[in-house]
Parts: structure tokens; C-alpha cells; sequence
């Protein structure tokens, strides 16, 4: 068990390309950091300067009171688990559990000992002598991480470990990493670009775009408080509607138009306002209580079960809104909506940098 | 459709009629008495002739000092092949595996280097070529007949692409496991390769086997000869006879065909994958 | 290369030495020599040799000889590469179309790759022999009375039968495995797309196996050239007189029964010159093949 902390982090590629711009993340023992982002946000390259896969061209990395910048890989005292799992294809379950300990020179019956118990949390144990071909996604999947925890390394790295997988096998490994973290208590450092994924699993999320931390925080904190529209578009799904916003005499304005009834711009002359499309209330008629009002027609309209989507626009043709609304709820294309939502949900962020604006 | 597949067949017949029949027709001879040829040509039906010619060509002392015969001939084949696969595998496997994973300042240097040997066949190079293994006294060697084969840039290519194909992540995952470079080798790399050497070794052994120009400028002494080198020897000597062994010769020739078409026939599927893959 | 490499000091180098050792002493080390003689005129009788310039080139394009040579390497190059494509190509099709056999002719097809080409070259010159050849007996049905090692058509004749035969079976095999890898959707949609299976053939199939003709074209002419020489050699049987011969068997025939280490290694230049215009054309092709696929 260790801490694992991140100063300064740079990766400059060929001398020009900054895929990681100076990251510091500090995280603390047993705990489970999930590193989000689109691709090319720099989550692997981080991740793999972690493991010693990717040098680290500034900055400095410690995993405990150790500082581990010239560390090979295998002396880190970290176990990873990959996307496609890296599964040695012509050593049996058994050698590809028992490989990594060999090299350190481990006693053979401490080997078996560790593999045997490796194999019984993660319910392999039948599959020892098997070959990795002769295994199902999952059950390939259930190896990489064996291969992981036989190491009781002091922390776990995983990059994109379930996207291999179909989606309700996902789901059902999701649940079961989050249950083998909390039992064995290791640090755990996870990169994902779902962001289902990284909500329901972290401790804390770090959400990154571009090379650069957006938001640090635990998911909730994250969800309600987005630091920036980048964040706030990326962590919700459907994701929150944006709309740009000018100050107007009655409050604010669509930048299309438009007039919003009951709202303000925190002084501002222009803002980008963020309503969740859970945050949208269809009301019966226009300017009712306090809040954002807004009109809109329904353009498409997208069932999935327990809710259903409201693809909506301005009169004006604008903007387009998703409202979301109980699948019970009964809606026609071309309807005329009433909207509102409490100044409580509303999220302001600055027109130039996106910031959020509290 | 049924029509089809009859016109089909029957110009795949006459494919492999036009395959087969020659080495047939030198096998069925084979096994005929010189004389019987020498009447009434070439044989179509099997003679009784079969374990004499075979066990003439094969023990008998023959060429022109006495010092040869099948066996030997056949040996020394069989040492060439082997050791011109066995060779060119380890070699090629090793410069492949420098050139793909590491990094090093001449890299780029040395894979020209080797790229260059494509341009440079045994043909165009015969004379120069035989006067430095003359010079190193390595002519009627062993080492002198395999070692020039062995370093041409076929392998190290066909390695070099298959090593580009196998996933990063295998890398990385053994680092972290502590497996160092040469570990990686042989506990990853070499066990993964096991396919590829299989269709690589067929085609090198095939190929070895029959290496005809090298062999006929480097043994001159009758006791190195490998059946295919030999191959002139047996015309010359028929040349020059009343009556041509035509018997003794076409099972010498059977004897240098049978041993690489097995190996083929029997490896199909790796020969042809192989085959294809390397010249990719 | 790989994102993740090993690095070391010497290590690359030491395993690389074997290969780049053998590569100098028996590769650039003799390809060095051949072109340096190219331009010395050799003392026959062994006492050094003098600077000539280009005069070896000069001779060896004016002698009429050299000329008859090329033109015969060209045109016996030209017969072997079309016919055993083509024969090749028309086996492959029809074999990647039966159902019932399919891997029995694969095998009988493809066994003679195996066969060395002067046992090839031997057998050939059992089968054309005047005496006790059955071909020789066919053709003279027809009053073609055929003398190969004396009449120069019929020797051209016998090799190139030769050598096609020894080629059709890596042809077969690299138009099978195109053929096999076009996928069967593709062949599906095509078979909506028109009736007739011919024009299916020249329209859908042929232009996809192009990338695969283009390479074999060229693996056809370095055979052509170069590796055609065992069957040459057994089929001219030591007196190339008057029979036709290939330019590789020429630069052997000069070098070593001539002694015209000039001459011999002047044509080593122009030989190596076009290998390396073949090997560029290869390398382009594979490139282009990459992207094919």
C-alpha cells in the first residue's frame, strides 16, 4: 500500500508535442483515482509514466516516500492490468499468473500459495491449465487482473481495462473491481474514457482535456459543480445542455434572441448558462415561480425505457435543448413546451474561458 | 452450375496431369534396367528394377574418383538444408530482434545495410564472391557452403514484420513482470514465434536443398557433393556412356526431389503461410 | 518500430553482429570487388591488371554475342512470366471455385515448388531427349522433329517449358491465397450486381487481385532471370556453343571457363543494376499492397 504522488508532470513528445502540460495529483493510500477524458487527453500517457512504460520529461513521481522517475517497471512495485490484456498467449493461466513472481525469484510454494488464492477470489481456480485462447472475454479479463493481484503490489494501474468487453459483461465487471478494490484496500489508479465508468467507480475523478487537470473531486462533487463547460458537457450523460447568454433588461437573452424570463448574469454582460436535461421541469404554462423559463417545441422524441429525451428548439431555430421527462409523460413531435428550471440547478460559466462562475 | 464444375475439374486434371507427369515418368523409369530404356524410350509402367537401382545409386561408389555415392550425397543435402534453416533462423531471428526492439543510434544504419543484400543475389556477385571464401580457405567446407547463404535479409524481415505485429502491450506487461531483454527473448518472443520458424524453417530447408550455383563453385572435391550439385556430374557421365544410365540417373533424382516435396506436402499449411507471409 | 523499447549500449550491436558480419565479408565485400574489376582489364596471365575506364562496358555492349544473350534472356523472360502467370491464374480461379477436391489440387499443384530447378532442368532433358523422349515422340506426330542441344529454337523451347513448370506452383499459390482473401461479401454483392460469372471475373475479381499480379510479375522476372540458371545449365549440358543461354548463365560462363574477370564483372553491374531497379519496383508494390488491404 502506498501514496502515489504526481508534481509537476510533463511529456513533451519529439520535442514539440505537450501531451501531458504539468499534472500534480496527490493520492492517498487505498484510494481509487479514476483518470477521465476524450482520447488524446494525455489519461495514458499519465498513467504509463506511472508504470515507467513512458519516461517523464518534467516533474517528479513518488509512489510512497520514493521518487521512482529512474525506476524500471518491474522495481515499482505496481501492478497493471491493459486494454487487450497482454496475456502471455503461450503460457497457460497458471504461468501467466506465476510469470512476473518467477522473475523475482519467489519461492515456489509461496508462488503456488499466492496464484491458488489469486485464482480463488477472482474464481478462475478451473481454468489454471488452460491456454488464454481457450478463455471467454471475461474470463480473459478475470486473468489480467489475477496476473495483478498475485504481485499485492502497492498499487494497481488500469488502462481502459474493460473495453474490450460487451456491455453487460462491463457492468458486471465494473461491480466486481469495485468490490476487489474495497476488500483488498490497494491503490488504485484507473484510466477510462467512459464516464459512467469513472463515476461509479472513483473515489475521486480527475477529469483531464488537453493535457491539463480540469477538475479534481469525488463524482457528486464533480456532477453538481462542474469547474468548466469541458466538464460539465462531459461528466452527466445526456449531457447538460449549454446555451450562451447576453444580459438583457428582464435578465438574460439568448444569443440568438430569444428572451429568458427570471434569472440574472451575476453581473455579467454575457455568461454560458448550464440546465442539466434532468433539471428541466416541463410546467404548464410560461412564466411560473422562480427561475429559468423557457419555450421550446419538441423536435424528436427518443423513448428508452424508464425516461425518454426531448430533442427541443427555440422558436427561433437556435439552440437545441434536451429535456429529459418520465417515460409516462405523453409527448408529440411538434409540441409547444414550457420549461423551467431552479435557480439551484442553473450553472454559470464564463463566456471566454468556460470557468465556472459561483 | 453443374456443367460448370465439370469444365472446372477438368482443366484442374490437365493442371495437375501437367505437374505430375514428369516426376512420375522419371520415377517409373527409374525403376526400369538401362538397357530396356535405351530400346524403347521412357517407361510408363513400373519395372522390377526398383530396389537395385535405388540401392546402386545410393551405396555404390560412383562419379569419377569412386569417393561418392547416394548416401553421401544425400548426407551432405540433408547437412546443407539443416544447416542453412537452422542458421538463417538464428541469425535473422537476433538482428530482427535488435532492430524492432531496441533503440540505438545505428539502427536505421544497420537495417540498410542488411536491406541492401536484396540487391546483391549470388548471381551478380559468382566470381568476387568465390575468391574471399577461396581466400579463407573455406572452400570444400561445410561452413564455407552455408555460412555466405545464410546472411541475405529474407529472414530477418520475415521476423522483423512478424515482430512488428505482436502487441506492444506483451512488452510491457513482461517489463513489469521483470523479464529483461534477453528474458523477453526467450520466454515471450521465441515461444510466440514457434509458427513462423516452423513455415520459415520449411521454406529455408527447401530452399538450402536446393542451392545449385553456390554449391557447384565451392565443392569441388566429389565426397561434399550434395544430390542437387551432383546433378551435372550424373549428366556428364551419362554424356560419355555407350549405353546412359537413364535408370540410375532419374533415381538420383528422385532421391534429391523426394525429401523437400514430403517436407512440403506434410507442412502445407505452414509452407504456404510462410511462403506468403514472408514475401509480404 | 515499437512505442516501448529495450535500450542498451551493446546489446543491439551484438546481436546484430552475426547477421552484419556475414553481410560484409560474403555480400558488400564482393559486390565492391565486381564493380571495381568491372573497370580493370585482367592480365591473363595472372600479372596484375590495368585501369581501363569503361572499356569493359564498351566491349561487352558492342560484342555481338553479349546482344544475342540479351535478346534471348528477354524474350525466354517474357514467355516464362506470361505463361506461367497465366496458367497459374487460370488453375487458382478454378481451383478457389470447386467444392469437392479443392485441397487435393491445392497439394498436387503446388508440391513441385519443392522440385530443385537443375533436377527440373534434368528431367526435362530426359523427357525432350531425341532418343528416349516422349515428348520428342509426340511432337514428331506432327513432323516437328525436335534436336534440343542442337537446334537453338527447340533448346529455347524445352527451357522455357521448364522453367514454366517449375513456376506455376508459387504463382498457384500466391493467386490462391488473393483469391481467398477477397471477401465474401464482396463476391456476394458482385453476384447481385451481374449475372455473368466471366464478366464477375474480369470486372470484380481481377482488378482485385492486380496488387497481387503486379508483385508476382516482378518475382517472375528475378526468377526469370536469376533463379532459372540450374535449369540452363543442365539443359545447355556444358556446351553453350550455339544454344541459348541467359545473361546470369553468360556472367558465369566469362568468369569462370572465360577467365574474363572484366568482362564477367561488367556484366555483374549491369545485372545488379537491374535488381536494384526490380527491388524498388517490388518495394513500391508492397507499400501499395499494404494499402490495399
Amino acid at each position: 500500500m502506498a501514496t502515489i504522488t504526481l508534481d509537476k508532470v510533463r511529456k513533451v513528445y519529439g520535442g514539440s508535442v505537450e501531451a501531458v502540460k504539468g499534472v500534480s495529483i496527490d493520492i492517498a493510500d487505498g484510494e481509487f483515482i479514476v483518470l477521465v477524458g476524450p482520447s488524446g487527453c494525455g489519461k495514458s500517457t499519465l498513467l504509463r509514466m506511472m508504470a515507467g512504460l513512458e519516461e517523464i520529461t518534467t516533474g517528479e513521481i513518488k509512489i510512497g516516500d520514493r521518487v521512482v522517475n529512474n525506476v524500471d517497471p518491474a522495481d515499482r512495485d505496481i501492478a497493471m492490468v491493459f486494454q487487450n490484456y497482454a496475456l502471455y498467449p503461450h503460457m497457460s493461466v497458471y504461468n501467466n499468473l506465476a510469470y512476473g513472481l518467477k522473475n523475482r525469484g519467489m519461492a515456489k510454494d509461496e508462488i503456488d500459495r499466492r496464484v491458488k488464492e489469486a485464482a480463488r477470489i477472482l474464481e478462475i481456480g478451473d481454468y489454471l491449465e488452460r491456454k488464454p485462447r481457450a478463455l471467454s472475454g471475461g474470463q480473459r479479463q478475470r486473468v489480467a487482473m489475477g496476473r495483478a493481484i498475485v504481485r499485492e503490489p502497492a498499487a494497481f494501474l488500469f488502462d481502459e481495462p474493460l473495453s474490450n468487453l460487451d456491455a453487460k459483461l462491463r457492468v458486471q465487471m465494473r461491480v466486481e473491481i469495485k468490490r476487489l478494490q474495497h476488500s483488498l484496500g490497494t491503490t488504485s489508479v484507473y484510466v477510462t474514457h467512459d464516464q459512467l465508468e469513472a463515476m461509479t467507480l472513483a473515489d475521486r475523478l480527475v477529469v483531464l482535456s488537453g493535457g491539463n487537470i480540469e477538475q479534481i473531486g469525488a463524482p457528486i462533487e464533480v456532477y453538481d459543480k462542474p469547474a468548466s463547460t469541458f466538464v460539465a458537457s462531459f461528466i452527466g450523460s445526456p449531457a447538460m445542455n449549454l446555451l450562451k447568454v447576453k444580459a438583457d433588461g428582464n435578465g438574460l437573452a439568448l444569443a440568438t434572441g430569444t428572451g429568458l424570463k427570471g434569472a440574472n448574469v451575476k453581473g455579467r454582460d454575457a455568461c454560458t448558462i448550464g440546465i442539466r436535461p434532468e433539471h428541466l421541469e416541463v410546467v404548464s404554462g410560461p412564466g411560473e415561480g422562480e427561475g429559468i423559463h423557457l419555450e421550446a417545441s419538441v423536435n424528436v422524441l427518443e423513448p428508452v425505457g424508464a425516461e425518454s429525451y426531448l430533442y427541443s428548439s427555440f422558436a427561433d431555430g437556435g439552440d437545441e435543448i434536451l429535456v429529459r421527462v418520465s417515460s409516462h409523460a405523453r409527448h408529440e413531435p411538434g409540441e409547444k413546451l414550457y420549461l423551467r428550471a431552479a435557480p439551484e440547478n442553473i450553472h454559470y460559466f464564463d463566456a471566454d474561458t468556460g470557468r465556472r462562475i459561483d | 452450375m453443374k456443367k460448370l464444375q465439370i469444365s472446372d475439374h477438368i482443366i484442374l486434371l490437365l493442371g495437375v496431369f501437367f505437374m505430375v507427369t514428369p516426376v512420375v515418368l522419371a520415377f517409373l523409369t527409374s525403376t526400369h534396367d538401362a538397357i530396356t530404356i535405351y530400346k524403347e524410350g521412357i517407361q510408363f509402367t513400373p519395372g522390377g528394377e526398383f530396389l537395385e537401382n535405388y540401392e546402386t545409386v545410393l551405396f555404390e561408389a560412383g562419379g569419377f574418383t569412386k569417393e561418392v555415392n547416394g548416401f553421401v550425397m544425400l548426407k551432405n543435402s540433408m547437412i546443407l538444408g539443416l544447416g542453412f534453416a537452422v542458421g538463417k533462423i538464428v541469425i535473422s531471428m537476433l538482428a530482427a530482434y535488435a532492430i524492432v526492439y531496441f533503440r540505438f543510434p545505428m539502427a536505421t544504419l544497420c537495417f540498410w545495410v542488411i536491406f541492401s543484400t536484396l540487391l546483391l543475389p549470388l548471381e551478380v556477385r559468382i566470381l568476387p564472391s568465390y575468391e574471399i571464401v577461396q581466400s579463407l580457405g573455406m572452400v570444400n567446407t561445410y561452413s564455407g557452403l552455408i555460412v555466405p547463404l545464410i546472411a541475405s535479409a529474407t529472414g530477418t524481415f520475415f521476423f522483423r514484420q512478424f515482430f512488428m505485429s505482436v502487441p506492444d502491450e506483451l512488452l510491457e506487461a513482461a517489463r513489469i513482470d521483470g523479464a529483461g531483454p534477453w528474458k523477453f527473448f526467450k520466454d515471450i518472443l521465441v515461444p510466440l514465434s514457434q509458427t513462423m520458424i516452423a513455415a520459415i524453417f520449411i521454406i529455408m530447408f527447401v530452399y538450402g536443398w536446393n542451392q545449385y550455383l553456390w554449391p557447384t563453385l565451392i565443392t569441388t572435391d566429389e565426397s561434399m557433393f550434395t544430390l542437387v550439385r551432383g546433378i551435372k556430374q550424373i549428366l556428364q557421365v551419362w554424356v560419355g556412356a555407350q549405353i546412359p544410365d537413364f535408370n540410375e540417373a532419374m533415381a538420383l533424382a528422385i532421391l534429391a526431389i523426394v525429401p523437400p516435396v514430403l517436407i512440403v506436402v506434410i507442412f502445407q499449411s505452414w509452407f504456404v503461410k510462410g511462403l506468403v507471409e514472408s514475401d509480404k | 518500430m515499437k512505442k516501448v523499447q529495450f535500450q542498451s549500449p551493446w546489446l543491439p550491436y551484438l546481436l546484430l553482429l552475426p547477421q552484419l558480419g556475414i553481410v560484409t565479408v560474403f555480400f558488400l565485400w564482393p559486390a565492391a570487388q565486381a564493380i571495381q574489376s568491372s573497370f580493370y582489364l585482367e592480365d591473363p596471365f595472372g600479372f596484375g591488371s590495368t585501369y581501363v575506364g569503361l572499356d569493359n562496358f564498351k566491349d561487352m555492349i558492342t560484342s555481338t554475342d553479349y546482344g544475342r544473350v540479351a535478346r534471348f534472356t528477354a524474350v525466354f523472360t517474357f514467355f516464362v512470366t506470361v505463361l506461367s502467370l497465366g496458367i497459374a491464374l487460370l488453375l487458382a480461379v478454378k481451383a478457389d471455385k470447386v467444392l469437392r477436391g479443392a485441397s487435393a489440387y491445392k497439394t498436387l499443384l503446388m508440391w513441385v515448388y519443392a522440385v530443385a530447378p537443375p533436377v527440373a532442368g534434368l528431367i526435362g532433358v530426359l523427357l525432350f531427349d531425341q532418343h528416349v523422349g516422349p515428348i520428342v515422340d509426340l511432337f514428331a506426330m506432327f513432323g516437328w522433329k525436335m534436336q534440343i542441344g542442337v537446334n537453338y529454337f527447340d533448346t529455347s523451347f524445352a527451357m522455357i517449358v521448364t522453367a514454366v513448370w517449375k513456376q506455376i506452383p508459387v504463382n498457384f499459390i500466391f493467386f490462391l491465397s488473393g483469391l481467398q482473401g477477397i471477401s465474401k461479401s464482396v463476391q456476394e454483392a458482385a453476384s447481385i450486381d451481374c449475372r455473368s460469372g466471366f464478366r464477375r471475373f474480369w470486372t470484380v475479381t481481377f482488378p482485385l487481385l492486380a496488387p497481387t499480379g503486379f508483385f508476382l510479375l516482378i518475382i517472375n522476372i528475378t526468377y526469370a532471370f536469376f533463379d532459372t540458371f540450374g535449369i540452363v545449365d543442365v539443359i545447355v549440358k556444358n556446351e553453350p556453343g550455339n544454344n541459348p543461354v541467359t545473361l546470369v548463365y553468360k556472367v558465369y560462363l566469362d568468369g569462370f571457363r572465360g577467365n574474363d574477370l572484366g568482362g564477367s564483372s561488367a556484366q555483374s553491374v549491369i545485372l545488379m543494376a537491374m535488381v536494384f531497379i526490380l527491388t524498388i519496383i517490388q518495394f513500391r508494390l508492397i507499400e501499395r499492397r499494404v494499402h490495399y488491404t
